[in-house]
């Protein structure tokens, strides 16, 4: 009996986490609901749900080149972006994390620096930079511009996995007669691979959000989804049907894979700190 | 961990050095270049020295982007940090209820910059927005296109429902690494629970939430696309942050001198800060764990 009535109370804490979850739900359920109607039910009535539920919005973006290669552009640069910042952060953080060298406290927040620094200071730099040396509009423009925050948060999530693999393991290692490159390829590397993943979810995710940087270095060929979505607003009127919908696709990619890394997305967070 | 000198490791670090020093100090020594001359086109410089600087430290526009920067990240910060520990505080402890909850509490932070503005654009509109069109038919007078007051409580709104997970993720993190020996000591003490709070979980605390303060300065100090999907920096100039107006400036003037002199004290002003949190950080971590 007791039992029973105790489950049809709802403590405070439940009632203070329903609520937050609730605000922070409530826009992103509001963005899905327009996504599903149409433009002329949008803009007569106004309803909770979706009352000629139609999948319109999203066949005009998978029909429309200039929308969907809006997606297939970010895909691709956000993909060079994860693979050149774990290459060439995976071995500055194992040197950061086992050794001391002439300045590498310097070094390390020199690096962090590169994370401070806003996009809006870089966006005409870069511009110039890339275009002459004949990258504009390509996806390596973008891809090496998001490596200016990518990389340092990169080594800054690694280096706080890799502190926690015992330095004896390397030690041993040595002693059986591994060379440096395959304890790091054979033995390392597994150990961390959490990390790994959970870094290259950071560069994904930091790189996916990014417009200013995207949009400035892009122009026809190599145009993110973000730019694309900016540029439709202010184009003839606004079709808040489609762009609903080109906004909820942009949150699949990373509502599918957060539930993989939800234990580790605090450390991330927190630059491999906590 | 005892760390072994090794100069050698340099060459683990080069690729990054190479890379971050082609991706930010190349640009950087740009704009730096830019700051001390004048053209009049055709590729002609002039060295002007400070001007520019002086011109920029005196000019009303700096100011006024400045002061609404300050005023916008100390509101949010005011209200993200308190609001993040309270929730991360009554966050269920394990379970699949604690899956479930880091998962939609991470959400907002995954949504594309432009995307978080595009829902909020869509959600204040009194037309069409669940939030316009329930305050204006509360009888409110709310159009952030129009209103000042508006569009600041949209864009402080919008942060909030952006960020605060930030800080309920960390902190959550910090409470998680509290031994349970420290609550059954309170306990049989008969602490109230305010000074289990303010003695055993804030000092705790201090470190993840030294992070999440810096995080959440720096990214609100560099804020562009939200409120320039949003409002666009209006109404007038009300809500043009410091990212918004150095763009518009750069990109869209094309003055060059006052936008790099711009560019570098903006940066100074950013590093300034972080050199501050970053020192307080590193000497916490050689005291906490000592």
């Amino acid at each position: 009996m007791n039992s029973t009535k105790k489950s049809f109370l709802i403590s405070k804490s439940s009632f203070i986490m329903i609520l937050y979850i609730a605000f922070l739900m409530i826009p992103i359920y509001w963005l899905l609901n327009m996504s599903f109607k149409t433009n002329t039910e949008i803009l007569s009535q106004f309803s909770l749900f979706p009352q000629n539920f139609t999948f319109h919005n999203y066949y005009i973006i998978f029909t429309d080149p200039s929308w969907y290669w809006g997606y297939i552009n970010s895909m691709a640069y956000v993909s060079i972006n994860v693979v050149i910042s774990l290459a060439v952060a995976l071995p500055a953080a194992y040197a950061f994390s086992r050794y001391t060298f002439l300045g590498d406290k310097h070094l390390f927040f020199w690096l962090l620096t590169n994370r401070m620094a806003p996009p809006a200071v870089f966006a005409l730099p870069f511009f110039q930079l890339y275009s002459s040396v004949g990258l504009f509009d390509t996806y390596w423009a973008v891809a090496l511009a998001h490596t200016l925050f990518n990389v340092p948060l990169s080594v800054w999530i690694l280096e706080g996995f890799m502190r926690g693999v015992p330095k004896e393991i390397d030690e041993t290692a040595y002693v059986d007669g591994y060379s440096f490159f395959k304890f790091f390829r054979k033995i390392f590397i597994p150990l961390i691979a959490s990390g790994i993943g959970v870094t290259a979810f950071f560069c994904f995710m930091f790189s996916w959000v990014e417009l200013l940087l995207s949009r400035t270095l892009t122009s026809v060929d190599a145009k993110s989804i973000a730019a694309t979505m900016t540029r439709t607003v202010s184009a003839t009127g606004i079709d808040w049907g489609v762009l609903a919908a080109a906004g909820i696709l942009t949150i699949v990619p990373g509502a599918l894979v957060i539930y993989f890394v939800r234990n580790h997305i605090a450390k991330g967070f927190a630059l491999g700190r906590v | 961990m005892n760390k072994t000198v090794n100069q050698k490791a340099w060459f683990l670090v080069l690729p990054v050095f190479i890379l971050v020093a082609f991706s930010a100090v190349i640009p950087l020594m740009t704009v730096v270049n830019y700051s001390v001359q004048d053209t009049f086109g055709n590729n002609i410089f002039t060295w002007v020295g400070l001007e520019w600087f002086e011109e920029i430290i005196h000019s009303e526009r700096m100011h006024d982007a400045l002061g609404r920067q300050f005023l916008f990240t100390s509101i949010i910060m005011a209200i993200e940090m308190p609001l993040g520990i309270f929730i991360a505080l009554h966050m269920p402890k394990k379970g699949f209820w604690a899956s479930v909850c880091l998962v939609l509490i991470s959400l907002p932070l995954l949504v594309p910059w432009n995307v978080v503005g595009t829902i909020w654009q869509i959600f204040g509109r009194s037309d069409i927005g669940l939030l316009g069109h329930t305050l204006t038919s509360m009888g409110i007078d709310y159009n952030y296109s129009q209103d000042i007051l508006s569009a600041w409580s949209t864009i402080i709104v919008m942060d909030v429902w952006h960020w605060t997970s930030l800080v309920v993720l960390l902190s959550y993190a910090g409470l998680q690494s509290i031994p349970s020996a420290y609550y059954q000591a309170a306990k049989i003490d008969q602490a109230s629970r305010w000074s289990v709070f303010r003695y055993i979980e804030l000092p705790k605390m201090r470190g993840v939430l030294l992070i999440a303060a810096l995080l959440r300065f720096m990214d609100s100090f560099m804020i562009y696309t939200e409120p320039f999907v949003l409002t666009g920096g209006g109404p007038g100039n009300s809500t043009t942050f410091l990212s918004i107006d150095l763009v518009n400036m750069a990109l869209g003037q094309f003055d060059l001198g006052p936008a790099s002199a711009y560019s570098i004290m903006y940066f100074l002003v950013i590093l300034l800060v972080s050199w501050v949190f970053f020192t307080v950080m590193t000497n916490i971590d050689k005291g906490g764990k000592a």
